[in-house]
């Protein structure tokens, strides 16, 4: 199957299409805007991190690529529910993954179906879109108000 | 009476035995370059001449008395002449080598502007340019305490001319117009924005990158004061570019850069500049690529560029009929007189997905904002998938084209 072919499957489509935890949280705790200037990419990332230090809702709305999109709405959907430091953990794990350094079939890793990314990394042009999302989730949990993808090796 | 001047058609098949790099297989299909708004290719020929200029006659020029100086001297100013051939400049001394379109823009903003401009002065651009042809100026404008001006467009991509009459006035110091949208493909009557300026005194520098190796260019007809393009669309190398400028206007200009080359004598009490265009042209100059530049336009002047336009244009209408039979597909830009670049967006896919998709088929198209976030602004899209083409595209390739647009729409679930 060749690399696009493999890369939109059917739970990208389906994220893009009616992506999840869609909007923004009223009271967020933590809050960070995304962009590649490069190509208009753009999303907003807010956040509830309770008492015990783990992120109890997530939203996010924007625009952007099927890829981007779908990124962002798995992405809330994996961290949701998770400790802070899990989180920023996956968000590494993800950078390593679409960047070539973490094999999902090798390395130990928690990304679970985030793994149909993997494909991104033989697509040098797209590594931003799925990156951005992760980006801003390490924005809002470090307080930082926004993340862009410039200055990305990859 | 050459081929060219006789109007003969193009042969495809002879073209595009002349650019090696078309044979290319991607991803196991055949290239189909569509992106040659953002770069053309190189045929053979320039590709020789490169290697020649290299294998036999480089040195530095201007400079010293030896064969190798003398030979690469005279083939950079030789090449130079086939620019003023391309525009029908007045004289080889309006012809200045620059980098690039940004580069030749910006040897104005600081030649021209950062001379002549001054507080409450303004400028008139166009909402469809480039960022190249924007930025410069609000610099300038930031710097002096000048204003931009910014002459609006229709729904179709057409510059409102009325608008632009009422924008002119006294503090008007310089039109800065697109000649060509990169974006849309508009063919902007700059011959009238240019008289109309002139009637108030003030210049007019056209942005000529998507024109220039599209277009007849006659910059004594159209009667413009600077007309700027790029080498490496007009397949020539990267690099290299031009800006032609009206001796008048270059003569009252200070110099951009400073160096060797553009003096006639320095003491550390006075400098005096160079006459044209070396006054322009500090340092060492890109030598080879100004003549591999030189050898491209002489190619493109023996197709004839009448003919190219021709050519292009059949492409870009039977594209464009074609793509209007894909559900969901809108073509940005429908002025009436268009070069023959198609900018799209598909309901439901994001153009970048469009463009890894076609990828996928060999089909090589720019996806995102073409360096153009105010065109996108007004049309309330974040990006377009672009397809331009060139005299060395086929009809069979606007085929394929359009079955890989169908095909992306499958693997997105539309029908």
């Amino acid at each position: 199957m060749s690399v696009s072919n493999a890369l939109y499957q059917e739970v990208i489509l389906d994220h893009n299409r009616k992506p999840r935890n869609w909007g923004a949280l009223p009271a967020p705790s933590h809050r960070a805007e995304g962009h590649n200037p490069l190509c208009g990419d753009h999303i907003v990332l807010t956040l509830a991190v309770g008492e015990q230090g783990t992120i109890d809702a997530v939203g996010f709305e924007g625009e952007g690529c099927a890829i981007c999109k779908a990124s962002a709405s798995m992405m809330t959907g994996a961290v949701k529910g998770r400790p802070v430091a899990e989180a920023e953990a996956m968000v590494g794990e993800f950078r390593g993954m679409v960047t070539g350094t973490l094999d999902t079939e090798r390395d130990a890793h928690q990304l679970g179906r985030l793994k149909v990314f993997a494909g991104v990394r033989d697509l040098p042009s797209r590594v931003k879109c799925a990156i951005l999302p992760w980006h801003t989730l390490h924005a809002a949990l470090n307080r930082e108000s926004s993340a862009s993808t410039e200055g990305e090796g990859a | 009476m050459s081929a060219s001047e006789a109007g003969a058609r193009l042969d495809p098949a002879r073209v595009r035995a002349d650019f090696p790099i078309l044979d290319l297989q991607v991803n196991g299909k055949p290239l189909v370059y569509l992106d040659n708004a953002a770069s053309a290719q190189m045929p053979q020929r320039v590709i020789d001449r490169i290697v020649r200029y290299q294998t036999r006659e480089h040195s530095n020029i201007h400079r010293a008395v030896h064969y190798l100086s003398e030979t690469a001297t005279a083939e950079y100013e030789a090449a130079r002449r086939s620019i003023q051939r391309l525009l029908n400049a007045a004289s080889d001394r309006e012809i200045i080598f620059t980098s690039g379109t940004t580069d030749a823009i910006n040897l104005v903003m600081h030649g021209y502007g950062r001379k002549f401009v001054g507080e409450g002065d303004e400028i008139v651009v166009s909402a469809i340019e480039h960022h190249a042809n924007i930025v410069p100026w609000q610099m300038l404008c930031e710097e002096r305490g000048a204003r931009l001006r910014v002459i609006p467009v229709n729904d179709a991509g057409e510059l409102d001319f009325s608008a632009y009459r009422e924008l002119l006035g006294p503090r008007t110091k310089l039109v800065a117009i697109t000649h060509v949208s990169n974006a849309l493909g508009t063919v902007v009557p700059v011959a009238d924005y240019i008289a109309e300026a002139h009637r108030l005194g003030v210049p007019v520098l056209v942005d000529g990158a998507q024109a220039a190796p599209h277009l007849q260019v006659d910059v004594q007809a159209l009667g413009c004061d600077f007309y700027a393009f790029s080498g490496h669309k007009m397949c020539g190398p990267t690099g290299i570019g031009v800006l032609y400028g009206r001796a008048e206007w270059l003569e009252r200009m200070q110099p951009f850069k400073g160096g060797g080359d553009m003096i006639l004598s320095v003491t550390f009490e006075k400098t005096t500049y160079n006459g044209l265009p070396f006054k322009f042209e500090a340092g060492t100059p890109p030598i080879m690529p100004a003549i591999a530049l030189g050898e491209a336009v002489d190619y493109l002047l023996e197709l004839g560029l009448a003919n190219i336009a021709r050519c292009e244009h059949e492409l870009l209408a039977y594209a464009t009929e074609e793509v209007a039979r894909i559900p969901g597909l809108r073509v940005i830009g429908t002025a009436e007189r268009k070069a023959a670049v198609l900018s799209m967006v598909m309901e439901g896919i994001h153009p970048h997905d469009l463009g890894t998709l076609l990828n996928e088929d060999g089909v090589a198209v720019r996806a995102g904002h073409h360096c153009a976030q105010p065109v996108m602004a007004r049309y309330g899209i974040p990006a377009t998938a672009r397809a331009s083409f060139a005299f060395y595209n086929t009809p069979g390739e606007v085929d394929t084209l359009v079955a890989s647009l169908l095909r992306a729409r499958k693997v997105f679930g539309l029908s």
